[in-house]
């Protein structure tokens, strides 16, 4: 290993800029992510949050800027993105779960046809994964059979069965009862205690006041204001993050 | 605890009802009064077309069941045979095309998706019978082929309705696999699968069981066409139920073999438009 790679982070976005047709989402942003680090990123309804945790992936091509893995940039046209993605998990607001397979089913999927594993391996990984989010019991259920709450731990299983390097979450319990908030954080919570490196995208302060080792607040395409999770929610410096704190702490 | 009005009180005279359920009665009798007006309509109309009909003279010429008795057995072990083997010869043909277009239709290569653009309009746009008969005699003669009976089946009018149904079933197919949500593909590329991959093992199982009520629907109205494949022409071993039906009544012009046929395409066609309607409520339940 180089010194580079050792040193590399995790994740890094050197002027990100992504447009719809005229609409311009993401203005330029610049972001690093070390190995092993939480980051949390908050922001209003249309500042460009899922947009840009799309672009870490490329599920949205980038229009301009570098997104760079492990000091890799995977916007070269040579990447092969199918190898970057297994290596990166992704859990949607919406789950997204496989509604014709089993729990058990969308957790062994992708672990047989991408990584070719075992039935099995497959298997046996998958019982251990719905283990860690609490839902061994579960296996054999459909999506359609499960609460939101159980469905998105399921989809949280169904990442990590990948042994991703790092995970992105997408407002993951913003389509949940919030009786079911909880279960789902409380995975998340012991994700990041175990070192893994996270981009999440939430509404829940609270979580990131607490889980957090970074927090970036994002208005309209650009970074407003980052820093530690006391500093920027505790100590808001401009009037933008100021509204948007009052605003949320109102709900 | 007596100044609490008793409004549930049927025996109340009018004058004392609540706004609310004068309103309510008076909308009522309204409905019972249209409703009586209905039944009247319908009886008098009944009984009009009861006084004006010859009723001997229509079972005589449609009901007689010495006639009916003489079509069996082959009206059912040729001519419903027949109907059943064509309409599925049609349907598998029909599907083979329609998967072929859909899949052209939605390529990343334009000259692809013209071709199937124009081919769905044409065949969507022409008759039937003009297809049918296109193919049938037009072809032949254009080219210097001609088309073979495989298993006494005349391949012409069923490669004709094959390119029929192929038409719409593009545009039905196509509809299901759009009609699986997006973050469905979203998913499957995020763990790493190439977009093959997502198609066969996500999209296509979850579209297979939107469009199976479709399906059925065009098999159903595939059975009725195949009574138009009699323009070709058509030997008592190739005969299906509506010329059947027809060459029996031209020997007397005794009308029984149609309401026979007729009754054995409800046969056929009624328990499909049933299971259709099964599996839209099942569709239903599992979204
Ligand atoms: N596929 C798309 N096509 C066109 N415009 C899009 C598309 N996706 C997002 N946008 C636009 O980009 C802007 C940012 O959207 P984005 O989903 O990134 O916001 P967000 O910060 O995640 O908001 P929310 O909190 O509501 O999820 C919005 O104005 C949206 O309309
Ligand atoms: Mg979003």
């Amino acid at each position: 290993m180089t010194a580079a790679e050792i040193t590399a982070p995790a994740i890094e976005l050197r002027g990100l800029r992504k447009s719809f047709g005229r609409n311009e989402v993401l203005k330029g942003i610049d972001l690093s992510i070390a190995p092993r680090q939480v980051v949390c990123i908050i922001g209003a309804s249309g500042s460009g949050k899922s947009t840009l945790l799309r672009c870490v992936n490329r599920l949205e091509e980038p229009t301009g800027g570098q997104v760079l893995i492990d000091g890799i940039d995977i916007t070269h046209p040579d990447c092969d993105l199918d190898l970057v993605r297994q290596n990166i998990g992704m859990v949607f607001q919406q789950f997204n779960l496989f509604p014709h397979l089993t729990a058990l089913g969308n957790v062994t999927l992708a672990q047989r046809k991408v990584l070719k594993r075992s039935d099995d391996d497959a298997n046996r990984v998958a019982r251990e994964m719905l283990d860690r989010v609490g839902l061994a019991e579960k296996a054999d259920s459909y999506p359609a059979q499960l609460s939101g709450g159980q469905q998105q731990r399921v989809a949280i299983a169904r990442a990590l069965a990948m042994n991703p390097e790092m995970m992105l979450f997408d407002e993951a319990t913003s389509a949940l009862d919030p009786e079911l908030v909880g279960d789902v954080l409380d995975v998340m919570r012991t994700l990041a205690s175990e070192g893994m490196t996270m981009l999440v995208v939430t509404h829940e302060m609270g979580f990131a006041r607490r889980v957090a080792d970074h927090v970036v607040f994002m208005d309209q395409g650009v970074v407003c204001e980052q820093g530690r999770p006391d500093d920027v929610l505790g100590n808001p410096q401009t009037p933008r993050l100021q509204q948007f704190l009052e605003k949320v702490l109102e709900h | 605890m007596t100044d609490i009005p008793v409004t549930n009180d049927v025996r109340l005279g009018e004058g004392d009802l609540p706004e609310l359920y004068r309103s309510g009665r008076a909308k009522q009798a309204r409905a019972r009064r249209n409703r009586i007006l209905s039944y009247i309509a319908g009886l008098l109309v009944l009984a009009f077309i009861v006084a004006i009909g010859d009723w001997s003279k229509i079972q005589r010429l449609y009901l007689d069941p010495d006639k009916a008795r003489s079509l069996f057995p082959d009206i059912i072990t040729i001519a419903a045979k027949n109907t059943v083997i064509y309409t599925l010869a049609a349907f598998l043909g029909g599907v083979a095309i329609g998967l072929l277009m859909a899949i052209m239709k939605m390529s990343s290569l334009r000259p692809y998706r013209w071709f199937a653009v124009t081919y769905i309009e044409i065949f969507r746009g022409l008759p039937a019978l003009l297809t049918i008969t296109l193919v049938g005699f037009v072809t032949p003669t254009a080219l210097g082929v001609k088309f073979p009976e495989i298993l006494g089946v005349p391949t012409a009018g069923i490669i004709a309705l094959s390119l029929v149904a192929g038409a719409y079933l593009a545009e039905t197919i196509r509809a299901g696999i759009q009609g699986v949500p997006p973050g469905q593909v979203e998913a499957a590329r995020s763990l790493g699968m190439t977009p093959n991959q997502t198609l066969r093992i996500v999209v296509i199982p979850q579209a297979f069981r939107l469009v199976i009520p479709p399906l059925t629907n065009e098999m159903v109205l595939l059975l009725k066409d195949t009574a138009l494949l009699s323009a070709l022409g058509t030997t008592t071993a190739t005969v299906e139920l509506t010329k059947f039906g027809r060459d029996a009544f031209s020997k007397d012009f005794n009308g029984t073999p149609f309401i026979v046929a007729g009754v054995i395409y409800l046969m056929l066609t009624i328990p499909l438009t049933y299971v259709v309607g099964r599996l839209e409520k099942r569709n239903m339940r599992t979204r």
